[in-house]
């Protein structure tokens, strides 16, 4: 079975800096995989090279068997591949009905209509109360982004690149930023609504090990730019050594 | 800014810009034609700034193509009717902004304004140096033309200015507004406010950057036509000083002005650039020192123009009112 997203002897260095190195990983249908690693081990520049934001040194990066280099953010949004940022990244003029609209309107296809009224457009409407809904900003609709609090932001980040209808959706640490009391809830609120919403696959990159524990089904860690492990949670769990590579210290103390 | 209100104050502004030829001397309403020319170029030159926070500081070489366009049309191929010569040199704008555009929008903040200012100083020096095309300096002559089929043969210049055109440049304004209106509350004019708000994450819901600003490149370039064609008919003349760059920057004032965060912003401030300055005229030699100056003041007491200050006094009225 062709992977949903893959990468083949990946390596990318930014001049002297070899921040991956010769990484080979596989994504599969229903699974939510954490990428887990201290800071600088390449998380970000992986999650950068899953996007087609940045082009490999050396190797291959596939999404459902096709080659993503230089295919850009936006074809590879059509083409069913999301994310969110691990900073976070709304429209701080817009309110969170039109930010999420934004990507309906991609979604239905609807972007070179100059002409039609955007607000008599029921279908854009239906979708984004949807959307809204799954992640309680029902409410929110008409506030503008810059207003909502931190969590609100997050989740509106997320919101939006789920109302892309994404095969896959790479979540660049959804907590960071968010009180811990809130993070749970964030985590099942992105969960269920991936269930909902028909998304094959979720990868998590996330530095809180308590979340990687309690939601991932599948962990690979990386550390100085080459992949140390690849192994479900209780394996990974029962390797302190492991641990301590990537957290710096054993879980729990 | 709620829609309804702007739909009122457009309404109200709109029947008192037709009340003018009735009530004030021809002189004021001869002197409204260059603002609805203005407001026609600034509602397209703030698609582009104040949604896709692209500064164009070469908006001046459409007003140039509208202008040189329509002398061309009626002067040298003597087309009569001023609606074709409208829709042409709109056309022949867009087309011109293609290239230029695709060009332009590969780029943002400060080296967007640069190279529509290089490409503004080009086309200048072009209308500049070909002088047996362009008639250099002199300009070229913008015959008469009919509008809307009438040739208005018993109105001289003054009267026809003042009562025929000027409905006919209101009319325009309308309309231009009307067709605004749509576009920035389009689909697409969603997907152009999300380039310029935060054009990384647009990408990764599925908006194509660089062709949104393309197109609003174009667009805004074929709404600056149709300004200069205006001003073209009005002066009777293309001049060259149309397109140098210090009317480009005469845009940018306006549109800071009224404040370009606001639909009707860049409106109210082409309406209180022309009136300041046909007064400040009258009153002193030294009038761009005070325009200067009151430009200074906005800038740094009211960041958010006319507009943006009549909104502020509005709520600080309702709030001490409830």
């Amino acid at each position: 079975m062709t992977a949903l997203l893959e990468t083949r002897n990946v390596s990318k260095s930014f001049g002297p800096l070899r921040a991956l190195e010769d990484v080979s990983l596989r994504f599969d249908a229903g699974e939510l995989v954490a990428v887990v690693g201290p800071n600088g081990a390449g998380k970000t520049t992986l999650v950068n090279l899953l996007t087609g934001l940045l082009k490999p040194t050396s190797g291959e990066v596939l999404f459902m068997g096709r080659s993503i280099a230089g295919v850009g953010p936006v074809k590879l949004a059509d083409r069913g591949l999301a994310r969110s940022f691990q900073l976070i990244a709304v429209f701080p003029r817009l309110t969170v009905a039109e930010t999420i609209a934004a990507a309906v309107v991609s979604r239905q296809k609807k972007r070179w209509r100059l002409l039609s009224r955007l607000a008599a457009d029921t279908e854009v409407e239906r979708r984004v109360a949807e959307v809204a809904d799954i992640f309680g900003l029902r409410r929110r609709l008409d506030t503008v982004a810059a207003a909502l609090s931190q969590g609100e932001k997050k989740l509106l980040d997320v919101a939006s690149a789920f109302a892309l209808d994404p095969q896959v959706i790479l979540l660049d640490e959804p907590t960071s930023g968010v009180s811990t009391a809130d993070k749970h809830g964030i985590m099942t609120t992105l969960i269920a609504a991936g269930k909902a919403a028909g998304v094959k696959g979720i990868v998590l990159v996330e530095h809180d090990m308590d979340l990687v524990a309690a939601y991932s089904q599948r962990i690979i860690a990386l550390a100085e730019g080459r992949m140390l492990a690849d192994l479900p949670p209780d394996k990974f769990f029962a390797d302190p050594a492991l641990i301590a590579a990537v957290v710096g210290k054993p879980r729990g103390r | 800014m709620r829609p309804p209100g702007a739909a009122l104050v457009a309404l109200a502004g709109t029947a008192a810009l037709a009340l003018v030829p009735a009530l004030a001397p021809a002189y004021y309403a001869t002197l409204m034609v260059p603002f609805f020319a203005y407001a026609i170029a600034l509602l397209g030159f703030n698609l582009l700034f104040g949604k896709a926070g692209l500064l164009s500081f070469g908006h001046a070489m459409f007003l140039g193509l509208g202008a040189y366009g329509a002398a061309v049309m009626a002067g040298v191929l003597h087309v009569h009717s001023f609606e074709a010569v409208l829709c042409a040199t709109m056309l022949a704008a867009a087309i011109v902004a293609v290239p230029i555009g695709f060009v332009c929008v590969r780029y943002t903040g400060i080296f967007f304004g640069m190279l529509t200012l290089a490409f503004g100083m080009l086309f200048y020096s072009f209308l500049f140096k070909f002088y047996y095309v362009t008639g250099g300096d002199s300009g070229m002559r913008v015959p008469r033309m009919s509008i809307l089929g009438l040739d208005f043969a018993r109105y001289n210049k003054i009267e026809f200015l003042a009562g025929p055109f000027y409905y006919y440049c209101l009319a325009l304004l309308v309309a231009a507004g009307v067709l605004m209106w749509r576009i920035v509350h389009s689909p697409f004019g969603l997907h152009l406010r999300t380039v310029g708000d935060n054009a990384r994450k647009a990408e990764y819901l599925g908006v194509h950057v660089r062709r949104c600003r393309l197109v609003a490149f174009v667009v805004s370039a074929a709404f600056g036509a149709a300004g200069g064609a205006i001003l073209g008919f009005r002066i009777g003349l293309a001049d060259p000083e149309l397109v140098y760059w210090t009317q480009s920057g005469q845009l940018v004032f306006m549109a800071v002005l009224g404040g370009f965060a606001h639909f009707l912003g860049p409106i109210i401030g082409a309406l209180a650039y022309i009136v300041l300055q046909d007064q400040l005229q009258s009153l002193t030699p030294y009038w761009r020192f005070v325009l200067g100056a009151i430009l200074a003041v906005v800038v740094i007491g009211f960041p958010t123009g006319l507009a943006g200050l009549a909104d502020d006094l509005r709520r600080r009225f309702r709030r001490s009112g409830a």
